[in-house]
C-alpha cells in the first residue's frame, strides 16, 4: 500500500471520489412532499373545525389522524417507499414520527413483546422524545422566570 | 520460513486442492440482476418458510450447503470439516443453520471476506494432510443484516450513493484432496488496513486500501503481475471501490483496468435495481464464485482466476463510537 498518502490525503482522495447526493433534486422533492403532508393536515384541520369541534380539539385530532395514517403506510410497507422519495419531507412531519416508532416495533417482534416490540419501540424516536422534553421542560422553565 | 511460505504473507500449495463441487442459492433480487441464469436456485420467498430473517438466513446456508453436497455426489459423513461464517453476532447464521449437519464444525468471522478466509483455510487443511474434502461455506442476508446494522426495513430513511445492498445468498463451495479443476493453487492473507474512513455508508472506500495492500503483496509473493491471470475479482468493493482499487493500484505500478472486476458491481444492476453502488454481504462474493466464476473454470472460458474477498471488519457498536473502520481482503488463486 502507498506509504506516501496519508489518513487525511486518503480521506480527501475518498470524497472526490465518491459521488454525492443530488442535493438540489432531494430538497425540492423533500419541499413538496413535506409540504403535502402538511396540506394534508390543513385538509383534516378544516374538516374537524367545520363539524364544530373547536380550535383546540381540532388540533389533537388532526395529530392523532396523521400518526395513524403514518402507522398504516407503514404496515402496509409503503411508508419506507415514500420516505426513499420524500426524504426529510416525510422523516419531519408526524407521520415521520409515526413511522419511526412502528417500524422498529415491527422489526423486533421477533424478540417477544417485552423485549423486542417494547424495548426496541423507541430505538430511533427515544432521542427525540428524550431531548425534545428536556428542551421544552429547560424553555418552560426560562418562560416561568422572565415573564 | 515455513516450507510452504512464500514471501511475505503467501502460501503455495504442494498438492493444489480441488474445487470439487459447488453451489449457489440467491434471493429474489439477486435472481432479478445480471447473473439470474447462473444461480443454483433463486429463493423467491425471503422468509425461506421460517418465521424469522435470522432463521431464514440458517435455512438459506442449510439448503446451500446441501446443494452443494448433492451436486458431489457426497453425503455429510464424507465431509472431515466444515468452515462457514455470516455476519450475525455470533455468526448464528452459520451456528444455527448447520446444528443439525454432524460435521466438525470451524465457525469463521471475516465480514464480507469470509468466503476468500474459508477457502484459505480449508485448502490448507488439505494440503497440510488434516482432511480430504472440506466445505467452506458463507452466507448473508438483506433483511438480517439491516436489522443488525442499520435500520428497521419500513423505516423511511434515505441511501446515499456510496450505499451498498447487502445480497441475499450463500454460497458452497467442496473442497477435496483429489479431484476435477479448478484447483486452489495459492492463498495470499491479508493483514488488517485502516486508513481512517468512518462512513459505514462508503464501505468500499474503507475496503480499498486493504484489497491493493493484499493483491501487491500476491504479485510480489509469486512473481506474478496483473495480466498473469484472466480475471481479478475483487469481493464487493461497489463501483466506488472498484475505482478507487484501480486507482490506487496504478500507483503501486499494476494495471488491472482490462482483467478486473467486483462481485458487488457483476450481482445487481446498479441502475435498474436502485442498489445505489453495488453488491455486499458475505454471500455477494460467495454466490457470484459459485454460480459464475467457477462454472466458467469448469467450462474453460477461465483459466487463472485471483478471488479477492474483502472485509469491513467493524460492528455497529464501533460506528456508533466514533472509530474508523478496519478491513481485510484475502486472495485465493484457481487455475485450471
Amino acid at each position: 500500500m502507498n506509504p506516501k498518502m496519508t489518513k487525511e490525503e486518503y480521506k480527501k482522495y475518498v470524497d472526490k471520489k465518491s459521488p454525492n447526493s443530488p442535493i438540489l433534486k432531494n430538497t425540492i422533492k423533500a419541499f413538496l412532499g413535506g409540504g403535502l403532508i402538511c396540506a394534508i393536515g390543513q385538509m383534516f384541520l378544516n374538516f374537524y373545525k367545520s363539524k364544530g369541534l373547536g380550535m383546540e380539539n381540532s388540533f389533537g385530532l388532526v395529530s392523532i389522524t396523521l400518526i395513524f395514517i403514518g402507522a398504516l403506510l407503514t404496515g402496509f410497507n409503503l411508508y419506507d417507499k415514500i420516505g426513499k422519495h420524500l426524504g426529510a419531507g416525510a422523516l419531519v412531519p408526524i407521520t415521520g414520527f409515526s413511522n419511526s416508532i412502528v417500524s422498529p416495533a415491527m422489526e423486533f417482534k421477533s424478540e417477544g413483546f417485552v423485549l423486542g416490540v417494547g424495548a426496541k419501540m423507541f430505538v430511533i424516536a427515544g432521542p427525540v422524545l428524550v431531548y425534545g422534553i428536556t428542551s421544552s421542560v429547560i424553555a418552560g422553565l426560562i418562560y416561568y422566570f422572565i415573564r | 520460513m515455513a516450507l510452504k511460505r512464500l514471501g511475505t504473507q503467501s502460501v503455495k500449495f504442494d498438492i493444489p486442492p480441488s474445487v470439487y463441487a459447488e453451489a449457489s442459492i440467491v434471493g429474489k433480487k439477486e435472481g432479478e440482476g445480471p447473473l439470474r441464469g447462473y444461480f443454483d436456485k433463486i429463493e423467491s420467498d425471503p422468509y425461506l418458510g421460517q418465521s424469522t430473517w435470522e432463521k431464514a438466513e440458517s435455512e438459506l446456508m442449510l439448503r446451500t450447503v446441501n446443494e452443494a453436497l448433492k451436486k458431489g455426489s457426497l453425503s455429510p459423513h464424507q465431509i472431515d470439516f466444515i468452515f462457514a461464517g455470516d455476519l450475525l453476532n455470533q455468526s448464528i447464521g452459520s451456528n444455527y443453520g448447520l446444528r443439525d449437519m454432524e460435521i466438525p464444525f470451524f465457525g469463521v468471522f471475516g465480514a464480507c471476506s469470509t468466503m476468500a478466509e474459508t477457502l484459505s483455510l480449508g485448502a490448507m487443511l488439505i494440503d497440510g494432510g488434516f482432511a480430504e474434502k472440506v466445505i467452506c461455506t458463507t452466507s448473508s442476508h438483506f433483511c438480517s443484516a439491516e436489522k443488525q446494522f442499520r435500520y428497521p426495513l419500513e423505516y423511511s430513511g434515505q441511501r446515499p450513493p456510496t450505499a451498498q445492498w447487502t445480497v441475499t445468498g450463500c454460497g458452497a463451495v467442496i473442497l477435496s484432496k483429489e479431484g476435477i479443476a479448478p484447483y486452489i493453487t495459492h492463498v495470499t492473507v491479508g493483514k488488517i488496513k485502516d486508513l481512517g474512513i468512518k462512513d459505514a455508508t462508503n464501505m468500499g472506500a474503507a475496503m480499498a486500501p486493504a484489497f491493493v495492500e493484499t493483491i501487491t503483496s500476491h504479485f510480489k509473493d509469486t512473481n506474478r503481475d496483473p495480466s498473469y491471470y484472466d480475471l481479478i475479482l475483487s469481493g464487493d468493493l461497489g463501483s466506488v471501490g472498484k475505482s478507487i482499487a484501480i486507482d490506487l493500484l496504478k500507483q503501486e505500478g499494476y494495471d488491472i483496468s482490462s482483467n478486473y472486476d467486483d462481485c458487488g458491481c457483476m450481482i445487481f444492476d446498479n441502475k435498474t435495481q436502485d442498489t445505489h453502488a453495488g453488491g455486499s454481504g458475505c454471500g455477494c462474493s460467495a454466490s457470484v464464485l459459485c454460480a459464475y466464476v467457477i462454472p466458467k473454470m469448469r467450462l474453460g472460458e477461465l483459466k487463472r482466476v485471483l478471488f479477492i474477498a474483502t472485509g469491513a471488519l467493524m460492528s455497529p457498536t464501533s460506528t456508533q463510537q466514533g472509530e474508523s473502520i478496519p478491513s481485510i481482503a484475502h486472495a485465493v488463486a484457481l487455475e485450471t
